[in-house]
């Protein structure tokens, strides 16, 4: 493992940097997330033309960049640190990793296509209502009904549910767990939009009755290919969690040289110099947790479920520690709707629940030590 | 080929040459480490010719994973001479002369010279820049006088690094000089210093007109703040970590008196409260891990900077808290301690002893891990100020000739 990033690797931090600071300044992450749809069709769209960032691992012959996780680590860093609302884990991320790792090769091509190009917006509709985030958990049935299936039951916290073209529903088929399409309108499927805690990243519950579904996972069980689905998940969320954490770090630093109280900057103080220092270490710790997860799903032979508990419980700490004491640093001014303190605040929670929370990826971890 | 590009299977290479030249179970510890530094595989990171190839540090792993996996015996450096390994190598590389190199760097790397560090006085720890010790001139000579504590593995010392003040009347920082001392000087103390261990890994060192010729001053006369920041930096970087391989080390130990638990002394709920205890440990020990070969991946030969404050603060933290776990999974057996506290000199290679007794006595020496090399308050106070730009303190003892700031002891 060497986490070496390329000089390419660092010209496309700083391309997708200098347009998230164009495009999704604080100014426009408020007004997007204010809306129900959450996002900006405008930037969605320039994302996708100017920069091809939605195809980002969907393979060339499908439309895409044909990058691979290290590139999209270096993309969802700089998301994750100017709190970007698209629906882009959900879409580029999530369905996209789906289809190229479990999917069959017709619905790779018809779906793949329209996600490169932005025109589909896509999802993964994977928790079912009351369950957990381990595909072990998922129970829902799906039944064969002519020459296509019907699925019945809810999906709960499916991000971006109420405005996807095309949800990728993990269900139990005959011989397994497999993915299934349900397109926005079809019969017997409803969507809400749930009031979350975090603002900035739209969830819906989603719930079938006899809807008509379409089988578009690869033949068998699919087990394996969707827990590595998650992983890869998890990949993501960590490095825009990095992002995060690290832009929490800068607001309290550059806070803490500036604000002057006793008549000295804040930061001359040790209670807060000392905090400060704190959280430079567990952001330091965070990216090596998240980048070797990104390098490890890279290179495709490394134990990344492993990669990915480390990952998933380290980053959320360390971002929800960041964002805590952000607004601590802050004082009052902190803590006011005002301040973007609370939108990272919000974030690094929604972040740590999502996908598993720290506990059960340390749950998981400890059995694969044999603990 | 340039050495720059060296690539991995070439080292690889490189490192196999050797062992068919040399092989460490076959040769005494002095001639295969000899070859070792003669093939500039000693530190990599080191130029050519001074035992290394000028390449990036982290590359050492691959030179010793090469040999592990072709022999039994391992040298270990920091059990072959830790400070000197990791302060003296990098400080003379530094700042000494090319005669200097050539004369000291392949008995320090060999074991043949144990080195020490004569830096703390009972006057001047965290802030060191305020010690006492006098240099003064002599001729080409310089006479020393003064009394310095803590001084690891001095008593098996042939080098120590010496900082002492050659000048009072200007402002702390600027009136000291850094000197190799012969650790066999006439005038020169060792006394065992007491520990809570049991051991006398540290001494206290007492100068008597002790002279030393004039061409052991590291750097120039008045460079000595310069020259010490060196060994620190250097010491902060070699206590970080990054070495090993995932779940080796002493989170190896801890998953080890895990499996052997007294199962019956625990609960369920105490059960669960354990295992993830464990498992955090063994995350924050995993990215201690990775955090140091990030750190080593952008180091050649020159001084590291002060990031490399993350890693021993965070290394400090981490191994304290891993031997308090270790003691709580050990439940009522951590009443004793079997190995008692008669007063013992530690040689450089540690005995073996069970693995609850090496607990026991890491659980006691951990306490010095956020101490020794700079304290974790201080480690917060570099990465505050040095890496993230925070003001500092108000301070009284600036601008201030050293003679008039005040001082206890
Ligand atoms: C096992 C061991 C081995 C050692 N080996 C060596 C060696 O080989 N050579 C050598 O020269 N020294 C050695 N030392 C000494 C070590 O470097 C000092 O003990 C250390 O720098 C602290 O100095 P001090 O003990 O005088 O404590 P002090 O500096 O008096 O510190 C006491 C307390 O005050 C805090 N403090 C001090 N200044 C500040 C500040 N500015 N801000 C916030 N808090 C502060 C400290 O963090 C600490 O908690 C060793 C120490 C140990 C424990």
């Amino acid at each position: 493992m060497h986490f070496t990033f390329t000089e390419e690797h660092e010209e496309l931090r700083r391309t997708v940097r200098r347009f998230l600071e164009q495009r999704s300044d604080e100014q426009a992450v408020r007004r997007a997330m204010e809306t129900e749809r959450g996002y900006d069709d405008d930037v969605w769209s320039q994302m996708a033309g100017q920069m091809g960032l939605q195809g980002l691992i969907v393979p060339a012959e499908h439309g895409g960049a044909g990058l691979g996780w290290v590139e999209m680590m270096v993309v969802l860093e700089e998301m994750g640190r100017s709190l970007l609302c698209a629906p882009y884990l959900s879409t580029a991320v999530l369905a996209a990793g789906a289809l190229v790792e479990a999917g069959s090769e017709e619905a790779r091509s018809e779906i793949l296509p329209g996600i490169a190009s932005g025109e589909t917006i896509a999802t993964l509709a994977f928790v079912d209502d009351g369950r957990g985030w381990d595909v072990a958990d998922v129970q829902m049935q799906a039944t064969k009904d002519g020459d296509g299936w019907k699925l019945s039951g809810v999906k709960n916290f499916v991000l971006d549910g109420h405005t996807a073209d095309v949800i990728l529903v993990v269900a139990r088929g005959p011989d397994g767990l497999s993915l299934f399409r349900v397109d926005a309108g079809a019969a017997g499927l409803e969507r809400a939009l749930l009031p979350t805690l975090d603002l900035t990243r739209k969830l819906a519950r989603v719930s079938f009755s006899s809807t008509p579904a379409k089988r578009v996972g690869a033949s068998g069980d699919l087990t394996s290919q969707l827990r590595r689905v998650l992983d890869l998940a998890v990949v993501g969320l960590v490095a825009e969690q990095v992002g995060g954490a690290q832009r929490c770090l800068e607001m309290s630093t550059e806070y803490a040289r500036t604000r002057l109280q006793f008549g000295r900057p804040i930061g001359s103080f040790q209670a807060i110099k000392h905090r400060c220092a704190d959280m430079l270490v567990s952001v330091e710790f965070a990216k090596s947790a998240a980048y070797n997860a990104g390098f490890t799903a890279a290179e495709g032979d490394g134990d990344l479920a492993s990669a990915a508990h480390i990952a998933k419980s380290y980053c959320s700490e360390a971002y929800f520690h960041a964002a805590a004491d952000n607004i601590q640093i802050h004082g009052g001014m902190g803590f006011t709707w005002e301040h973007p303190a609370h939108l990272y605040f919000k974030r690094a929670k929604s972040s740590s629940v999502l996908f598993g929370d720290p506990m059960q990826h340390r749950e998981q971890l400890a059995q694969s030590l044999g603990i | 080929m340039s050495m720059k590009t060296m690539s991995e299977a070439e080292l690889r290479e490189r490192t196999r040459a050797l062992l068919a030249e040399v092989h460490p179970d076959k040769v005494d510890r002095t001639t295969f480490r000899r070859a070792q530094f003669d093939h500039g595989l000693a530190w990599v990171r080191f130029p050519e010719g001074h035992g290394g190839l000028g390449l990036t540090a982290n590359l050492q792993q691959i030179v010793n994973d090469e040999i592990r996996k072709n022999a039994k015996t391992f040298y270990e450096d920091m059990a072959i001479n830790p400070i000197g390994i990791g302060m003296g190598g990098p400080v003379v590389l530094t700042h000494g002369t090319e005669e200097m190199k050539k004369r000291l760097l392949r008995p320090l790397f060999t074991g043949e010279e144990i080195w020490c560090q004569l830096f703390s006085e009972p006057g001047a720890g965290s802030d060191v820049a305020g010690l006492s010790t006098r240099a003064v001139r002599d001729g080409d000579d310089w006479i020393v006088n003064g009394q310095k504590v803590w001084t690891t593995l001095a008593h098996l010392s042939k080098w120590g690094m010496l900082v002492a003040r050659t000048n009072p009347d200007v402002p702390k920082h600027e009136g000291m000089s850094y000197f190799l001392l012969d650790m066999q000087s006439p005038g020169v103390e060792v006394r065992p210093l007491y520990q809570i261990t049991g051991e006398a890994e540290f001494n206290e060192i007492f100068m008597t007109d002790v002279r030393i010729p004039g061409d052991r001053i590291l750097g120039h006369e008045g460079d000595g703040w310069k020259v010490a920041i060196t060994t620190l930096m250097n010491e902060r970087t070699s206590l970080g970590g990054g070495g090993g391989s995932r779940g080796s080390g002493p989170i190896a130990t801890l998953l080890r008196l895990w499996k052997n638990r007294e199962k019956a002394a625990f609960t369920q709920a105490s059960e669960a409260v354990m295992r993830d205890r464990i498992t955090q440990l063994h995350i924050e020990c995993e990215l201690l891990r990775l955090t140091g070969m990030r750190a080593k991946a952008g180091l050649r030969s020159g001084i590291p900077g002060p990031e490399g404050s993350v890693g021993k603060l965070a290394m400090a933290e981490i191994n304290k808290r891993l031997w308090e776990c270790s003691l709580d999974v050990m439940g009522s057996s951590s009443l004793l301690y079997e190995a008692g506290y008669e007063l013992k000199r530690p040689e450089l290679h540690g005995r073996a002893s069970r693995v609850e007794e090496h607990a026991k006595y890491q659980f006691l020496r951990s306490r010095a891990n956020s101490i020794e090399g700079g304290t974790s308050e201080v480690m917060r106070n570099i990465l505050g100020e040095r890496v993230l730009g925070l003001p500092g303190e108000p301070r009284v003892d600036k601008n201030v000739p050293w003679k008039d700031i005040p001082r206890g002891v």
